[in-house]
C-alpha cells in the first residue's frame, strides 16, 4: 500500500516535468506564431534586416551569425575534445585520471558569465590588438565557447569508450596492432557513434549558450562577413532586448525562440536516434 | 505524519508569522516601475522618503521605460518611470517630469578628438563616417556602440541626433549603460553614449559643437541633448503615491538628484 503511494507520487512528479515543458512549448508558440504568420514565415526567417521600431523582423543574419559562431566552436573543440578523451580513457594511469577528470567536469560548473567576463577581459583585447576589428567577434565567441562545450564532449565519448567490450581492445593488441593503432583504428571506430552524439549535443550547448555571448559578440545585427566582424546569435538576440520589449517586438522575439526551439529539437533528436545505434 | 505537539507550535509561529507579514504588506505600499536609467535614483528617493514616513512602503522596480508607462496604464504600478517623452495615445497618462539628464557622447580618454558637430556624431553613427581619419584622428576605423532596441537612452539619441537616419546595423550592441562605458573605457577607436551622470575618468565626454556637457550648461539649455526623466500615472497620482511624487518635487529631493548628476526642475535650490 505505502509502495503504491510512493510510486503515484513519483509518477505525479515525472509528469509534472513533462507538463512543464508542454506548457513552456505552448507559451512560446502562443506569444510568437500570431507575428511569424503577421509578417509572414519568409520575411521572418530570411529577412535581412532586424529594426524592431520600424517594424522589420528578418533574423537571417542571426540564424546564420548562431551556425558560425557555433561551426567555429566545433572546429576548436573537436580536436581539443577528443584528443583529452583518448588521453583520459587510454594514456594516463587511472589514479591520474581520477585526478584529472573532475577538473574538466568543474569546467561544466563554472557559470557562463564568468567564461563571458573572461573572454570579455581577455580574449576581446588580444583579438582587438593583434588581429584587428572590434574585438567583440565571432572569433572571441567560438574561442569561448569551444572550452565550454569540451566537459560535455569529454564526458559523452569518454563513456562511450569505456563502455566498449574490453576483447575489442585485447583482441587488437593481440593480433600485433600497438596501441596507438588500436586506439585510432579499433577504439575510436567502434565509439564513433557515441562520439558524434557528443559532438551534437555540444554543438546543442554552444547554439543555446547566452550569457557568455551577449558580453563577448558585440551584438551588431547585420550580417557577419568575417570572423573578426561582431555578431548576434538567436540566444543573445532575446537576451539583450527582452527587457525593454513590448507588443511585435516582444513577440518576434517569442518568434526567435521558436526557432530555436526547432534548431534545438532537431539536434537532441539525431544526438538521440545516433546514440541509440550504437546498441544494435 | 505525526503531529507531536512541539512540532505543532512551531507550525502554529510560522503560520502567525506569515500572517503578520501578510497584513503589513497589505497597509501600505505603492509601486514604481520603469526606466532602467531612473531606477537608481528612485531608489535613492524612496528610501529617503521611508526614512522620513516610518510605515511607508515604496517598491521600485526596474524593466524599462516602455514597460513602466504600460504598467501605469494597467495600473499594476502606481507611478510609472520613463526616460523618454511620451509618445502618441501615452500622452493622455498624467506625467510629471522629475528632473532632466543629459546625454554624453563618449571616446575613449587617448582619443585626440575634443569636439563634434550633432551632423558629424549622426554620420558616424548612421556609417557615414566610418574611419576618425575623416574627423582628424588616426588612420583607423571607428567601432561605434549603441543601446539596444527599446532603450529610452536609445530612443533619445535616436530623437535629438539620429532624427529620421537610421543607426547603422553594423554598431555593436551593449544593454546597458555601464556596458557602454566599459566597451568604450577598454577600445580606444570606439564611441558611444550614456547618461552625463554615469560618466567617469574611464572615459572622455566629447563637446557639442563646443559646448561641454556639465549642469550648468544644461541647466543653461546651451547643451542641447537632454531628456526628461518622467512619473507617469493614470490620472493625478492620489494617497501615497501623490505624497512620494510631492516630495521627489521638493527642494531636498531635487538637491539630492542634482547631487547624483542630474539637473533638477526646480529654479531655486538656494
Amino acid at each position: 500500500m505505502k509502495e503504491k503511494i510512493i510510486e503515484k507520487v513519483l509518477l505525479l512528479i515525472a509528469l509534472s516535468s513533462v507538463f512543464i515543458l508542454g506548457l513552456i512549448t505552448l507559451f512560446i508558440f502562443e506569444e510568437g506564431l500570431p507575428l511569424m504568420l503577421k509578417i509572414g514565415l519568409k520575411a521572418f526567417l530570411f529577412g535581412q534586416k532586424w529594426i524592431p521600431s520600424k517594424g522589420l523582423f528578418g533574423i537571417f543574419p542571426m540564424i546564420v551569425s548562431s551556425f558560425w559562431v557555433t561551426f567555429g566552436a566545433l572546429v576548436l573543440g573537436i580536436p581539443l575534445g577528443l584528443a583529452c578523451t583518448i588521453f583520459l580513457s587510454e594514456l594516463i594511469p587511472p589514479s591520474i585520471g581520477t585526478l584529472f577528470r573532475p577538473a574538466i567536469q568543474l569546467l561544466a560548473a563554472i557559470p557562463s558569465v564568468i567564461y563571458g567576463f573572461w573572454g570579455l577581459i581577455v580574449l576581446v583585447p588580444l583579438i582587438r590588438n593583434y588581429l584587428g576589428g572590434p574585438g567583440m567577434s565571432i572569433l572571441a565567441g567560438s574561442l569561448v565557447l569551444s572550452f565550454m562545450i569540451l566537459p560535455t564532449i569529454i564526458t559523452i565519448s569518454g563513456d562511450s569508450l569505456k563502455t566498449l567490450p574490453p576483447s575489442y581492445k585485447a583482441g587488437s593488441l593481440a593480433l600485433g596492432a600497438t596501441h596507438w593503432q588500436t586506439i585510432w583504428r579499433v577504439l575510436i571506430p567502434a565509439a564513433r557513434s557515441g562520439i558524434v552524439a557528443s559532438i551534437i549535443l555540444g554543438m546543442g550547448r554552444a547554439i543555446g549558450e547566452t550569457m557568455a555571448m551577449i558580453m563577448i559578440l558585440g551584438n551588431a545585427v547585420k550580417m557577419p562577413t568575417s570572423f573578426l566582424d561582431s555578431a548576434r546569435t538567436l540566444t543573445t538576440n532575446i537576451g539583450i532586448e527582452m527587457g525593454y520589449a513590448a507588443g511585435d517586438h516582444r513577440q518576434a522575439l517569442f518568434a526567435t525562440g521558436i526557432v530555436l526551439f526547432f534548431i534545438i529539437m532537431a539536434l537532441n533528436t539525431l544526438a538521440i536516434f545516433l546514440s541509440r545505434r550504437r546498441v544494435r | 505524519m505525526n503531529l507531536n505537539p512541539k512540532n505543532f507550535s512551531w507550525l502554529h509561529l510560522l503560520l502567525l508569522i506569515l500572517l503578520g507579514l501578510g497584513c503589513q504588506r497589505s497597509k501600505a505600499g505603492i509601486t514604481v516601475a520603469g526606466s532602467t536609467s531612473v531606477e537608481p535614483f528612485a531608489e535613492l528617493l524612496a528610501e529617503e522618503y521611508m526614512s522620513q514616513h516610518p510605515g511607508s512602503r515604496i517598491y521600485v522596480q526596474g524593466g524599462g521605460s516602455t514597460a513602466g508607462i504600460e504598467a501605469a496604464i494597467t495600473h499594476a504600478a502606481n507611478i510609472g518611470m520613463s526616460s523618454r517623452n511620451l509618445i502618441d495615445d501615452e500622452k493622455k497618462l498624467y506625467a510629471v517630469t522629475i528632473a532632466r539628464d543629459a546625454i554624453a557622447v563618449i571616446v575613449h580618454p587617448m582619443n585626440p578628438i575634443q569636439n563634434l558637430s550633432l551632423d558629424q556624431i549622426r554620420d558616424i553613427f548612421s556609417g557615414k563616417i566610418k574611419n576618425w581619419k575623416a574627423l582628424g584622428g588616426p588612420n583607423h576605423p571607428i567601432d561605434v556602440v549603441t543601446r539596444e532596441e527599446g532603450s529610452g537612452t536609445r530612443e533619445s539619441f535616436q530623437k535629438f541626433v539620429m532624427r529620421k537616419e537610421d543607426i547603422s546595423l553594423g554598431a555593436l550592441v551593449q544593454d546597458s549603460n555601464g556596458a557602454v562605458r566599459q566597451v568604450i573605457a577598454t577600445d580606444p577607436n570606439a564611441i558611444g553614449y550614456i547618461s552625463l551622470g554615469l560618466v567617469n575618468d574611464e572615459v572622455k565626454a566629447l563637446k557639442l559643437s563646443g559646448v561641454e556637457p556639465n549642469l550648468i550648461n544644461v541647466y543653461d539649455g546651451r547643451y542641447t541633448l537632454v531628456r526628461p526623466f518622467l512619473f507617469v500615472s493614470d490620472g493625478e497620482p492620489v494617497g501615497e503615491a501623490k505624497s512620494f511624487s510631492d516630495f521627489v518635487l521638493s527642494p531636498p529631493a531635487q538637491k539630492l538628484l542634482l547631487k547624483e548628476g542630474l539637473v533638477p526642475v526646480l529654479q531655486k535650490l538656494d
